[in-house]
């Protein structure tokens, strides 16, 4: 069975009816939907055994406890990583690239570069860019070839002596390029840069295995992979972990603290001041335990396709351009395309009025879209639960827009 | 609902009005020119006005924007010539919707101000 057949049952909010139509929901990459099970699982959560962790000696206290390390747990399984310590809870991709920049920003020194590329979401360029501005440090980014890759050979000059810093995404939002990570992180070991991974379109599509991918941290979102909105990973290599001095204080991350001082806790708490997100926690181990059940190789390999069919699809309408790698690279579950002569807000806008959901914009990716040469584009992006009919309605609809306005 | 029942996504007005905007174009001789974006979507809109004697001889857009953004700025240009300056910087949302004749939702109606706050500031409001 296909895999949207066998769980399209499982997300309540794709009965709902949009505009007189079914929803076509092709909106996953900027948040997916979520199944039963983790909608579940957070309201048994609240309604049996909420209370704070790590702090209360009581029974609600010990299960919320349990509960949230039994995530960790989860997510430790999931990614591949090599012990639990490595597997830090943040609010998501753009938080836990902003605790990195601002931990390792404070080891810059003027003059020294951080690395990006020109296909990052803002998320991992602003974040680089205030680090640098405190600290006298240089952005450079590695371009793009004409396909939409890197270009492996710029990577080679521009990771230099100064370069600390080489922070790239796993999975393009916009182009659907998929990184070669180990190679990247290889290169930039050679030269003495720390990698920083984008993985917030790689984590809901791609098996992951961080022992694999070589890199030394690697961060995505619960949100867009089926669970909650507030949670994320932040994944560290045991070492590159502790050789960071954590930049944010306040509760659970200390052992002991006096007037003028503290002594850090143990790792991953180190990283994790303050209440964390509980339920989110338990939310995002339903999503994974969801994924789990499914295979991350069948969840690829269905993605693939829709993407594969999208591409060419849409590519064969007069006046619609796709961009990104063409149809024969492999890419991740996003498609961006454009129409000639209409706006991609107006495109989002009428297609929306059929029930199709699909994002319009820059995308978070501004130097992105001025290396397309646009404004801005439409996009299709696919889960689980996304179908081939639905990539025919979004065809169809996209062919005959020309004539509504 | 049926589709049938709701009002158009965009009213025959903005349609026009995109289609052939009337006032877009350089302006030449311009005293106040201003640009901005819509940080939504990276929509740029450019508006120029002619200062003569306190009031607005011409005005002019210029930009890439979507439908709404288009009509709008179009809209405001018609509106604020021969208006005096400060009546031409007082010019609301309610105005330009006044003319599109439209129901634009909460999401998109960033498209249809951003016009009429760099026409403001093209006016040094
Ligand atoms: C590649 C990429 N990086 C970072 C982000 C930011 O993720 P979040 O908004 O969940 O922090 C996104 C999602 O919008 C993304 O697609």
């Amino acid at each position: 069975m296909r895999l949207d057949e066998q769980t399209r049952r499982d997300f309540p909010i794709l009965e709902r009816i949009v505009n007189g139509h079914p929803l076509v929901y092709l909106d996953s990459a900027a948040s997916s939907q979520k199944p039963r099970t983790v909608i579940e699982a957070m309201s048994q959560y609240y309604a049996r055994s909420h209370a704070n962790v790590h702090r209360s000696i009581h029974t609600l206290g010990e299960e919320a406890t349990e509960l949230y390390e039994a995530a960790r747990d989860r997510v430790h399984r999931f990614i591949g990583a090599a012990s639990r310590e490595e597997v830090v809870f943040t609010r998501g991709t753009t938080d836990g690239i902003n605790l990195l920049a601002e931990a390792l920003g404070r080891t810059l020194g003027p003059g020294d570069e951080i690395l990006i590329t020109e296909l990052e979401h803002h998320s991992n360029i602003v974040p680089w860019q205030m680090a640098a501005r405190d600290r006298g440090a240089i952005v450079r980014a590695v371009p793009l070839t004409r396909e939409g890759l890197l270009d492996l050979d710029a990577v080679d000059r521009l990771l230099g002596p100064r370069t600390r810093v080489f922070a790239f995404a796993h999975v393009s939002n916009v182009l659907g390029t998929i990184t070669p990570v180990a190679r990247l992180a290889e290169r930039a070991r050679r030269a003495g840069a720390v990698t920083v991974v984008d993985g917030a379109q790689a984590a809901p599509h791609l098996p992951l295995d961080m022992s694999a991918l070589q890199c030394d941290f690697y961060v995505f979102s619960a949100h867009k992979m089926l669970g909650p909105t507030g949670i994320g990973v932040l994944w560290g290599r045991r070492a590159a972990l502790e050789a960071l001095e954590p930049a944010r204080g306040g509760g659970e991350m200390i052992k002991e603290v006096w007037i003028d001082r503290a002594r850090w806790n143990d790792l991953p708490w180190r990283f994790e001041p303050g209440t964390p997100p509980i339920a989110e926690a338990v939310g995002l181990m339903a999503a994974v335990e969801y994924l789990e059940k499914l295979g991350m190789e069948q969840v690829a390999e269905h993605e693939r396709t829709l993407a594969r069919q999208t591409v060419e699809q849409l590519g064969a309408i007069p006046g619609v351009t796709v961009f990104g790698p063409p149809a024969t690279v492999e890419r991740g579950a996003v498609v961006a395309f454009g129409v000639e002569g209409l706006h991609p807000h107006d495109v989002a806008a009428l297609l929306d009025e059929q029930g199709i959901a699909v994002r319009a914009g820059h995308h978070c990716a501004q130097p992105l879209m001025r290396w397309c040469g646009v404004v801005g584009t439409a996009r299709a992006s696919f889960s689980v639960y996304s179908s081939p009919e639905e990539v025919s309605l979004l065809s169809h609809a996209v062919a005959s827009l020309r004539s509504h306005l | 609902m049926t589709p049938a029942a709701r009002p158009a996504l965009y009213s025959d007005t903005i349609r026009e009005r995109w289609r052939r905007p009337r006032f877009r174009g350089e302006l030449a001789g311009a005293t106040g020119v201003a640009e901005d974006v819509n940080p939504l979507c990276g929509d740029r809109v450019r508006m120029m006005v002619r200062v003569d004697d306190g009031s607005i001889a011409a005005a002019r857009f210029a930009g890439d924007s979507c439908a709404i953004c288009t009509a709008s700025a179009d809209v405001v240009a018609e509106l604020v010539e021969g208006r005096a300056a400060p009546a031409a910087a007082a010019l609301g949302a309610e105005d330009v919707l006044a003319v599109l004749q439209a129901d634009i939702r909460p999401s998109r109606l960033r498209c249809l101000t951003l016009p009429i706050s760099v026409l403001q500031q093209a006016l040094g409001r």
